[in-house]
Order: structure tokens, then C-alpha cells, then sequence
């Protein structure tokens, strides 16, 4: 890996990023709309003394959720294009290392999911009232972590898709149970044994119990950077796996 | 001085079909060498060989006496692909600029690139709303950025007004002089005469290695379009009126 190629690498990414302004738009606002749908829905529940009320419990986890969804279809379009407009083979030419590629998406997609997440918190707390026990710069921190682990997934992932339709059909298979099993609908210890098992597994859960920890505690808990640890862990096992997909030499 | 490129019994097979019947050649340093061959004869999967991006199925490609596909040719070579592999949601210049810095050059080198394929005017332009002809010169200068020792262009000149493909020639012509080797593949057969050696690939197979008179002069005749019908008449029925144009020739 080399610092000034990995630099660079990101910058490229950034600034494909910001000519698709409609695309900056979309992923700005489209949070901010459905918060906004989140808390209506949830205006006129009484929430019950002492229970954290049911648009903090929900806006909470959401705010992990949007930069792991949007990131990681962004992420394995863009990189699905590097692979059939030919960028990649030529990428793989020059002296660009594997790495710098990966984590230069990594960076580059795990700021712009920081910013979505950072803009959609700030609605949420101004706005919305949302109360968390522990501050929103941890939360943000979560979010932007969910973000760049979206784009590990991502990364993999899109080496199994020929077309974007292909592309798209992984959202659901990656995405849609890590979001049933993280504990926002059922709480984990309520579910069946072999649920539980599978929620174990997958990170989503982890981000998902890191959040709640930020909103029950005032002061950073063990668990909640354990949560942080194996998140990680698992960003960076995704990416290793995203690099052995990359072949300098195909047939 | 080493050749630029040599190959020796180099077999490719994609799936079951075997694209490339162990060829055999050398291209001398300094000079453009022509690719020429029909549509899916194996030109393509011949540079993709050299540039070290094809799984090789027997013999050997050794490019600037190592193997291809080193690590340290990624420096030293710089390749063209066919579909333009250029960053369509960029501007030509942060294109050029993108890859002039993966070889470690400055703007101004990126710019000097722009202005050889003549995209100078379209500097600032985003490389989708480019045509088909611009958006593959914006290709070539992200290949020329890194003034690379070895330049393999793939069909560099398709879709390019007369005037235009002629300044990419004499461009080529000049990089050539100052020592740089090129490999350019065509199907033009007018192109074939502006190159220093001829390579002529049929059905993955090489039928003529040598320089346009050369190959004219096997032939017979002064037309190079005749003469490689001639060339791949004879190849066909294995006599020998181009004896010495044929196989290994040099």
C-alpha cells in the first residue's frame, strides 16, 4: 500500500461522488424524510414513564442503519462499474496495489456515510428531540463504522454480480436479515434459540447493541466498544475477502 | 540492446477453445509494431498476454526482460484496452490527472497528455458527454500519462477523423524515436503500412512477422492489403509462396 496512490485513490472516488449531485441530494435528504415519517407515526404514542419513548428507540437504531444500506448498493454499483467499463484491469496495470483500491472506497465511502449520518443526527437531536443517555459523537461514530462496513460488503459482494440487477439483488440477501435479526423489532434474548444464533454472526447486531448502549449510557460502556471492536473486525474480514476476489490476471 | 517484447510458443486457451496456438515473436525496442488481424483472432487476448492481465496457458512473455505482468512493469508499461476504460462521471482532466499520479506525475504531465490526443478544448468536459472518438483519445491519454517505456494501444485509432488519426501516428512515430516501443493493433490495412514491423495474426495463429516492404516483397506484390491475402492463402494451404515471411521471419 502506498500512501500518496491510497491519497489519491480517494480523492478520485470523493470527486466521482460529488459530480452526481442528485445522488448527494438523495443521500442528504432521504434520511431526513424518513425520520420525519418515523417520528409522525410515533407522535401521538404516549410513551410510558421511565421507558425510553418508541421514535428515540427506533430513530436511534436508524441512524446506524441508513449509511449501512445506502453505502453498501452505492459501493457495489461503483465497483461493479470498475469492473465491466474495464477500470479495474487498467487499475491493476499501473502501480496502484489492491489495497489502496479497497481502502480507498473504504475512506472515501466511510466519510461520505459519516457526513449522511452526521446530517441526519443533527435533525434528529434539534429537531426531534431525540434523547440519548451518551453524545451524539458516538453515535456518529457508529453510523460512519456501519458505513465503512457496508462497504467491505459491498466490495465482496459485487465481484458475484455480472449486471447491476445482479448488483441490486444483494441488498436484500446481505442487508434485509441483518436489519430483522439486530434486535430493533424483537429484542435478541426474546427470540428462538437458532435466531439468536444467526443474529450472533451477523455485525449488523453489534452496531445495533453499540447504539443502544450510546443511548442508555451517558459515559462509553465496555460492551459498546467491544460492539465497536467486532464491527471493525469485520470490516476489515470482508475487505480481506473483497481483496482475494481482485485478479490482476483473469482467462 | 534486449527486445521490447518476446514470445516464445505463447498458448492462451479461453474455456475449451484455444485462442492462441503458441506464437513466437520479438518486437525490437524503439520502434511501433502493427497488431493486424481480422476480428476475434486473437489480437486483444495477444496484448492482454504482454500487458500481464491474460491467464497464459503454456510458453512464455517476457516484456523489457521480465517476465509480463511483474510488478515492477506496472510502471513501465502502459496499456490501451479496446472499450475506453476511462472514468465517465470525470472530467478528462481529473481523469488524466487520476492516472498520472498512480505513476507518480504531476498536472502538468496530465495536461501535456490532453494536449498530445488533442482534448485540450475539452479539458474541463465530463468524459460521458464526450463522443465515441474523444472519449477513446481521453483512454489513450491516461495510457500515454505515465510516459511508460512499452505502450500497448488496442485499435487506438477507431472512430478518429482522418486528420486526427494521422497526428496520432506521427505522434506514435515520435514517442518511437525517443526510444519508446509501441504495439499498436489495427484492422486498417492502410495503418499497417505506417509501422516500423508488421505482426499478422489469423486465427490465432502468426502468419507474417516482419516490416511492411518485407512482407510486400514475400508477397509479391505492392499492395499490403493483396499481400496479406496472399500471405493467408498460402498459410492456408501450407506452400510456401511467402516462405519468408512466414512463422519466425525477421
Amino acid at each position: 500500500m502506498n500512501p500518496r496512490i491510497l491519497a489519491v485513490t480517494t480523492g478520485r472516488i470523493l470527486r466521482q461522488l460529488r459530480h452526481d449531485r442528485r445522488t448527494v441530494a438523495l443521500l442528504l435528504v432521504v434520511p431526513a424524510l424518513l425520520l420525519t415519517l418515523v417520528y409522525y407515526m410515533y407522535a401521538d404514542q404516549p410513551a410510558r414513564s421511565g421507558e425510553v419513548s418508541t421514535f428515540d428507540r427506533i430513530a436511534l437504531v436508524m441512524l446506524g442503519f441508513f449509511p449501512f444500506i445506502v453505502m453498501f448498493l452505492v459501493t457495489s454499483i461503483a465497483m461493479l462499474r470498475e469492473r465491466t467499463t474495464g477500470t479495474l484491469e487498467r487499475l491493476l496495470t499501473t502501480p496502484l496495489a489492491k489495497a489502496d483500491l479497497l481502502f480507498g472506497y473504504g475512506i472515501a465511502f466511510g466519510l461520505a456515510g459519516a457526513v449522511q449520518a452526521a446530517v441526519a443526527s443533527a435533525l434528529a437531536y434539534w429537531l426531534f428531540d431525540l434523547d440519548t443517555a451518551g453524545g451524539s459523537g458516538f453515535v456518529i461514530m457508529i453510523a460512519a463504522l456501519n458505513a465503512v462496513l457496508a462497504v467491505a460488503l459491498g466490495l465482496f459482494c459485487s465481484a458475484f454480480a455480472r449486471t447491476e440487477f445482479q448488483a441490486v439483488q444483494f441488498m436484500p440477501v446481505v442487508v434485509a436479515p441483518q436489519l430483522l435479526l439486530c434486535g430493533l423489532f424483537v429484542p435478541r434474548d426474546e427470540m428462538a434459540g437458532w435466531l439468536q444464533a444467526i443474529s450472533d454472526v451477523l455485525p449488523l447486531s453489534y452496531a445495533v447493541e453499540a447504539l443502544q448502549e450510546v443511548g442508555a449510557h451517558a459515559e462509553p460502556t465496555g460492551t459498546m466498544w467491544r460492539d465497536v471492536a467486532v464491527v471493525a473486525g469485520a470490516a476489515v474480514l470482508a475487505l480481506v475477502l473483497a481483496a482475494a476476489t481482485l485478479r490482476r490476471r483473469s482467462g | 540492446m534486449e527486445d521490447a517484447i518476446v514470445l516464445r510458443d505463447l498458448v492462451v486457451d479461453r474455456g475449451r477453445r484455444r485462442v492462441l496456438h503458441g506464437i513466437s515473436c520479438a518486437v525490437p525496442r524503439g520502434v511501433v509494431a502493427g497488431l493486424l488481424g481480422p476480428s476475434g483472432s486473437g489480437k486483444t487476448t495477444l496484448m492482454r498476454a504482454v500487458v500481464g492481465v491474460q491467464v497464459v496457458g503454456g510458453g512464455t512473455a517476457t516484456v523489457l526482460g521480465r517476465p509480463a505482468g511483474s510488478a515492477d512493469l506496472r510502471r513501465r508499461v502502459g496499456y490501451l484496452t479496446q472499450a475506453p476504460s476511462v472514468y465517465a462521471d470525470l472530467t478528462v482532466r481529473e481523469n488524466a490527472r487520476y492516472f498520472a499520479a498512480l505513476h507518480g506525475r504531476g498536472r502538468a504531465d496530465a495536461d501535456r497528455a490532453i494536449a498530445d490526443v488533442g482534448l485540450g478544448a475539452a479539458a474541463g468536459q465530463l468524459v460521458g458527454t464526450l463522443s465515441g472518438g474523444q472519449r477513446s483519445r481521453a483512454s489513450l491519454a491516461c495510457a500515454l500519462v505515465g510516459e511508460p517505456e512499452l505502450i500497448v494501444l488496442d485499435e487506438p485509432t477507431v472512430g478518429q477523423d482522418p486528420v486526427l488519426r494521422a497526428e496520432l501516428w506521427s505522434r506514435f512515430h515520435e514517442l518511437a524515436a525517443s526510444g519508446v516501443t509501441l504495439l499498436v493493433s489495427s484492422h486498417v490495412m492502410d495503418e499497417a503500412a505506417r509501422c516500423d514491423r508488421l505482426l499478422l495474426i489469423r486465427e490465432g495463429r502468426l502468419i507474417a512477422d516482419d516490416t511492411p516492404d518485407a512482407v510486400r516483397a514475400a508477397a509479391g506484390v505492392s499492395d499490403l492489403d493483396e499481400a496479406f491475402l496472399r500471405l493467408i492463402r498460402a498459410s492456408e494451404t501450407g506452400a510456401g509462396v511467402a516462405a519468408g515471411a512466414g512463422g519466425e521471419a525477421s
